[in-house]
């Protein structure tokens, strides 16, 4: 059985639908991230769970126990907000305790944790500091510590790194992950940034106008993107507009040009439909093995550093594509006309949104 | 910064003079009870009036409970406007404005008519029952300085995310509001609280008109029977408010009350 399990979930303001028939099943220990732009109820759903908003249908589970009607302060769900929400009046072993004091806890056992849970997220020697007197990304682990003394069930976290500066944002990240992974709390994430989601995720849910639009693994989320959105959302990628030859077999054209798809298509023969491809996925040389050609046009090259980008014009289309800089091999020259290569797998048909 | 003109120097000038002469007049006038020689007898005549010391006693007793009854109403009423009701806040403002636009006799005349010795609930009935009345009248006259002054330290935290982080952690609403929200509004609450302590101790309406042997009426007792002796408490009044202004700067200081440096 699932430990966080979520039925029907909706919510509406009005006759305004912010969440649609949520189903998610969250295995123990495991890392799941709400994904999706802002205003897709990604933070509505967190909230949900948390009892910060009430249902208006469906059932939200913790270990077989239903929350759903809960208060907030009888879920045993750990929170980390995007704006850290430290108490200001205490110190950050005060904040910590917190918790603890309200769970009354004796005083030395409320002294061992927050020494314990402080040296966890490495601010010892920061105990006796107000928040205003540590930096945002301290602030940020001073939360964490506070919202993990508990030892909740859950632990629930909503953009936490999003109001923090880039690098500090990375580092917090691995730690974050790392940590997680040490403790093995079930924890939902909810992001609008796919890099922090592909990287420390066990699966991640994209989100968009209140539906679930996809549900998977990092590498099937980025690999095999169901819909337009997903395919649009996560990583840069070339949708292209194709006809379809014959469905069954994958036969597509482009541009007049024959090409396979690695799979069947749901589509009717003879009409158009979107296929998406990585910029990753194309090569100029032939790595002779059958796979599909394209020829085009340069109309493109940036210098990016470690990759460079080119596109290429196919017909009325234009292909992305991302090569590694090498420097024995100068950068391809506009108006040269080339052949694209890519294995027919790497052709994801998208489903019609 | 530009230098000041001769013209800012001159309102200045004209500003200090409009605050500064009558209060010099008031001293100077205050010291001159005897003929041809300053001394402060005036100021040891109303100092060993014990009339003096059991008004502002009981006008200070009334202060302290105006503050408290005033800040247990406040805070939590500002806090779940703030928290759940945002809708509420004009009109809630709007009242709290009203003692300003009301005058005190107005609401003192609506007491006697409403807990007079023959009516339901006969609250002038007897001494100590007045002095709850008077309190509560003392509260709806701190209304607008209290509220506002909370309304902004609550402004200062962010209320919502605070009382998530805390019910999170499972604290109950009243742990929240004493735990976390008094602590960190407690400058704004003492901010209002001097200020109503400095409005308590020189109302006269209220506690006249209810008959209770307050500061206000002794000192409009003093003002009408003697010469000297009215200026002399003049300046002591004033002198207590500019205390009050004194503790507030002082308080305010707190190092902990500042908001969060991200």
């Amino acid at each position: 059985m699932s430990f966080l399990s979520i039925e029907h979930l909706t919510k509406s303001y009005g006759a305004h639908q912010v969440v649609q028939r949520f189903d998610l099943d969250v295995q123990a220990g495991e890392f799941v991230s709400f994904l999706g732009p802002s205003g897709c109820g990604k933070t509505t759903t967190l909230r949900m769970i948390a009892g910060f908003e009430t249902a208006t249908s469906g059932a939200i589970r913790i270990e077989g126990r239903d929350v759903t009607h809960l208060p907030p302060n009888a879920r045993n769900v750990g929170m980390v907000f995007q704006n850290y929400a430290l108490f200001p009046n205490m110190t950050v072993a005060q904040n910590v305790a917190f918790g603890l004091k309200v769970a009354k806890k004796s005083s030395a056992d409320i002294r061992t944790r927050v020494a314990e849970m402080l040296g966890v997220v490495k601010l010892g020697q920061l105990a006796d500091r107000f928040p205003y007197q540590i930096s945002g990304g301290q602030q940020q682990r001073v939360a964490l510590a506070r919202a993990l003394a508990t030892s909740p069930k859950l632990l629930l976290l909503d953009e936490p790194l999003s109001a923090l500066d880039a690098k500090v944002r990375v580092a917090l990240r691995d730690e974050l992950k790392a940590l997680q992974r040490t403790l093995g709390i079930t924890t939902v994430f909810v992001t609008h940034d796919q890099e922090e989601a592909l990287s420390m995720s066990d699966r991640i849910v994209v989100m968009n106008e209140g539906r679930i639009e996809q549900l998977g693994t990092p590498f099937e989320i980025y690999n095999r993107p169901k819909t337009r959105f997903v395919a649009s959302f996560i990583g840069t990628l070339n949708i292209l507009k194709v006809h379809v030859v014959d469905a069954t077999r994958g036969a597509i054209r482009i541009d007049g040009q024959d090409v396979r798809v690695g799979q069947q298509i749901a589509a009717v023969d003879g009409s158009d439909c979107a296929v998406a491809l990585r910029p990753e996925a194309v090569s100029l040389t032939d790595p002779g093995n059958g796979c599909n050609r394209l020829t085009g046009r340069i109309e493109d090259v940036a210098f990016l550093g470690a990759v460079v980008r080119i596109k290429v014009g196919v017909g009325g289309d234009r292909i992305m594509l991302d090569r590694f800089n090498s420097p024995g091999l100068p950068p391809p020259v506009p108006g040269e006309s080339v052949t694209l290569h890519f294995a027919p797998e790497d052709l994801v048909p998208l489903e019609a949104a | 910064m530009k230098r000041p003109t001769i013209g800012a120097w001159a309102a200045l000038a004209i500003g200090v003079a409009y605050f500064i002469v009558p209060l010099i007049g008031t001293v100077e006038f205050s010291m001159r009870i005897r003929r041809g020689t300053y001394s402060f007898d005036a100021y040891r005549n109303v100092l060993s009036d014990p009339a003096f010391w059991n008004t502002f006693g009981f006008s200070a007793a009334a202060a302290v409970a105006t503050i408290l009854v005033g800040t247990l109403l406040v805070v939590p009423t500002a806090y779940w406007i703030r928290l759940k009701l945002p809708w509420l806040k004009p009109y809630v403002e709007f009242i709290t404005l009203m003692p300003l636009v009301i005058p005190a006799i107005v609401l003192v005349f609506g007491y006697l008519k409403l807990y007079n010795s023959s009516s339901y609930l006969p609250l002038t009935g007897q001494a100590w029952s007045t002095d709850i009345l008077l309190v509560c009248g003392y509260v709806v006259l701190a209304l607008p300085y209290l509220y506002r002054a909370v309304d902004t330290g609550l402004r200062t935290i962010d209320v919502r995310s605070l009382t998530e982080a805390a019910e999170s952690l499972g604290a109950a609403r009243v742990t929240i509001l004493f735990r976390v929200i008094f602590p960190n509004v407690r400058t704004a609450v003492l901010s209002g609280a001097f200020l109503t302590f400095a409005i308590v101790i020189g109302e006269f309406t209220l506690a006249s008109l209810l008959d209770r042997p307050a500061f206000g009426p002794y000192l409009q007792l003093v003002g009408a029977n003697k010469a000297y002796e009215p200026s002399a408490l003049a300046f002591i009044a004033f002198a207590v408010t500019w205390a009050c202004m004194g503790l507030i700067q002082l308080f305010a200081r707190d190092p902990t009350a500042r908001s969060i440096k991200v």
